[in-house]
């Protein structure tokens, strides 16, 4: 898969998010990111709590305001402000899937409501039969039944609610998900059916997702290619299976020695690494976002890099 | 007591709870045996029954809950009779001690770290005043805790998630309790910090030498810490065996959805397995076995009668009819058969895996 014949859905460009400090002060959570993502794929977006990968996400449908930098949708800047026409199609063409689907929706709402509240917001008029026919037609495709459209949420269980979830985002015609750890609220074997919906949508549909989680297992079943990130920044990026069978940087790596496996003979002999931020020397030169070829990016310094590119020519990585 | 003998034995337990006049049997006669020094891991999903099984053993069970019928041995005495809470008070916490799911909400946030952990100290032991502080200092210590003695100060809001989890490590072994029961340890923490915790649970283990068991969904987590795997559904075991015989040689169609449905085993652009329906609704009674509704290939006499457990080897049974001699030959599904191949332990595991390969095959 080349990246250059392919249509980009969104762009970040040196992308940083801030925010105010109590007492004065910033502090930045997201510094410097930079990746594209193609039209029709599944981007992960992997890190462990407080790397920034949520903060990311929010500030690509902007709910977080992004510092620096710029988002790019479709090739216009959709951050900061933008006019109302754009406003109103990245509205639409940009939604979101919360984590946990027992807190993101309106317990006080039917799920009529709650699925076509987007409809509302983009100010399009419609005529109240056109709005059910809607609310109907973005349940079936969630596998729920068009009558459930008159019941609240707590007459659901977890999967359900997060298939409400999905069908608030897709009654909308997006064209790009934001998924937050959409599964890692849910029980083990209500995963295996949610991540089978969001497959078969986007089949259907020729969606692209922004797919952020912690679990390398799931992410590296469902996505095509995924950026690591710690503390804020991008350290690797790579297609899915290029990352699990060469990580090049000591976080990916520790991160991917750390999954467990359901395999106790191998979980017993297996040993974690541990990954130490000293292990980089960049005294003298910082490090920089570098292709190690095959669109496969790691964030190091020069010497680093010569050493990654030749445990790569030499099969040791 | 030597390593190997029963520490803690349940026999048949029925839990019930009263819902607003309604009776719900949460566990349908359950019963296990864990064993001095091994580390027994329970499976299931939610509403399984698994943290309700484990809450009876430490006389934690909500308001409206009882245990109906059935026993569980510990140390000579029938945990499942004892109603007065001053009984408990001897057991719970000393001989018997919890981990919690989530570090957040299991401290205290409105007193230190080293209060709480002190508590222990001069409610179990007797300690006072500077005794109970060194004990403190070297609890935190050997829990990992850089500079103890300052950071015993601190509230738990000064702490990380993987750090305030292993202050309550310290405090549920303070008492070097026999039973340690870990109830999701890490599904509130980042995988590497899992790890460590994990590894944490298993030096101290080796030290102060007790039992574990770990609740858990996560069957990589079993597969990391567990000596011996109890399968549940539906409130009753379905499944038991060692972790080698629980991941390698399943036998139960429930074991084999649950681990179908993981992604590890997953092909790419394929979906996923996953197990249809719902678990059955517990206000009922449940007729045949409780997951023949989700089994496509459940037999007809799984709908008529509750299959016994039946055994496969000393440490492993399955409560299936498809291992009755009259039932019908069955091959786990795709997915437990590629795994089977792919993993690593049926490359290592030689002889004896190799002798259940030939059992199953002709099962």
């Amino acid at each position: 898969m080349s990246g250059e014949s392919r249509e980009v859905v969104l762009e970040l460009r040196d992308l940083e998010v801030a925010f105010k400090v109590k007492g004065g002060g910033t502090f930045k959570a997201v510094k410097g990111v930079n990746f594209c993502i193609y039209k029709g794929e599944t981007f992960g977006l992997v890190g462990e709590s407080g790397s920034g990968k949520t903060s990311i996400g929010r500030a690509i449908v902007r709910i977080n305001d992004a510092s620096s930098g710029s988002i790019l949708y479709k090739g216009r800047r959709i951050d900061g402000r933008i006019p109302k026409e754009l406003d109103l199609e990245v509205v639409r063409k940009i939604q979101m899937i919360f984590q946990d689907p027992m807190a993101s929706l309106n317990e006080r709402a039917k799920v009529d409501y709650i699925v076509s509240e987007g409809l509302y917001n983009i100010g399009v008029k419609r005529s109240e039969e056109e709005r059910r026919e809607l609310v109907a037609k973005a349940l079936l495709e969630v596998g729920l039944l068009p009558e459930f459209a008159s019941r609240f949420p707590h007459e659901f269980s977890g999967g359900q609610r997060q298939r409400i979830g999905i069908a608030r985002a897709l009654i909308m015609e997006p064209e790009l998900i934001v998924a937050d750890e959409p599964i890692s609220a849910l029980d083990v074997s209500i995963r295996a059916q949610v991540l089978n919906l969001l497959s078969s949508i986007q089949k259907a549909k020729g969606l692209t997702y922004l797919f952020i989680a912690h679990d390398l297992s799931v992410v590296r079943f469902i996505t095509d290619r995924i950026a690591v990130i710690s503390k804020g920044r991008i350290v690797e990026l790579a297609e899915t299976e290029e990352l699990f069978r060469h990580p090049l940087h000591p976080y990916t790596r520790a991160l991917i020695s750390a999954i467990p496996q359901p395999d106790p003979l191998a979980e017993r002999r297996k040993v974690v690494k541990v990954y130490d931020p000293a292990c980089h020397d960049y005294s003298v030169e910082g490090p920089a976002w570098s292709d190690v070829g095959g669109g496969h990016f790691v964030l190091a310094n020069s010497k680093e890099l010569e050493a990654y590119r030749e445990g790569l020519a030499a099969g040791r990585l | 007591m030597a390593k190997g003998d029963a520490i803690l034995e349940a026999k048949d337990i029925v839990i019930k709870f009263n819902l607003r006049g309604r009776t719900l049997t949460a566990i349908r006669g359950a019963g296990l045996r864990l064993n001095e020094g091994e580390t027994l891991a329970i499976v299931g999903e939610s509403g399984s029954g698994k943290s309700v099984l484990t809450k009876s053993f430490i006389g934690m069970l909500d308001q409206n809950g009882w245990v109906d019928s059935g026993e569980a041995v510990f140390e000579g005495r029938n945990l499942a009779a004892i109603k007065d809470e001053k009984d408990w008070l001897a057991i719970r916490g000393k001989k018997i001690s919890m981990v919690f799911q989530d570090p957040m909400t299991a401290l205290n946030p409105l007193l230190t770290v080293g209060a709480q952990i002190k508590e222990v100290f001069e409610l179990h032991h007797g300690l006072s005043g500077k005794q109970a502080d060194h004990a403190v200092v070297e609890m935190l210590e050997r829990v990992g805790i850089d500079n103890p003695s300052e950071r015993r100060k601190q509230y738990p809001h000064e702490f990380s998630g993987g750090m305030r989890q292993r202050v309550v490590i310290a405090i549920a072994v303070a008492c070097k309790p026999r039973i340690l029961i870990c109830d999701e340890p890490t599904t509130a923490l980042d995988v590497t910090i899992q790890a460590q915790i994990l590894d944490l649970i298993k030096a101290l283990q080796r030290d102060l030498a007790f039992t574990t068991v770990y609740i858990t969904h996560d069957l990589g987590v079993v597969a990391n810490v567990a000596d011996k795997v109890a399968v549940m559904y539906a409130g009753q075991i379905v499944e038991t065996g060692s972790a080698e015989e629980v991941f390698y040689d399943s036998r139960h169609p429930y074991t084999w959805a649950l681990l179908s449905s993981l992604p590890q085993l997953g092909v790419k652009g394929q979906p996923l397995y996953s197990i249809s329906g719902t678990p059955p609704n517990l206000f009922n009674t449940v007729v045949g076995d409780a997951f023949a509704p989700r089994n496509p290939k459940a037999l007809k006499v799984d709908f008529a009668a509750q299959p016994p457990m039946f055994q496969v080897s000393p440490t492993h049974s399955a409560a299936t009819w498809l291992l009755d001699p009259r039932a019908p030959a069955m091959e786990p599904p795709p997915a437990i058969l590629a795994m089977r191949a792919k993993l690593g332990g049926a490359k290592l595991g030689g002889a004896k895996l190799g002798d259940a390969a030939k059992n199953g095959g002709a099962l």
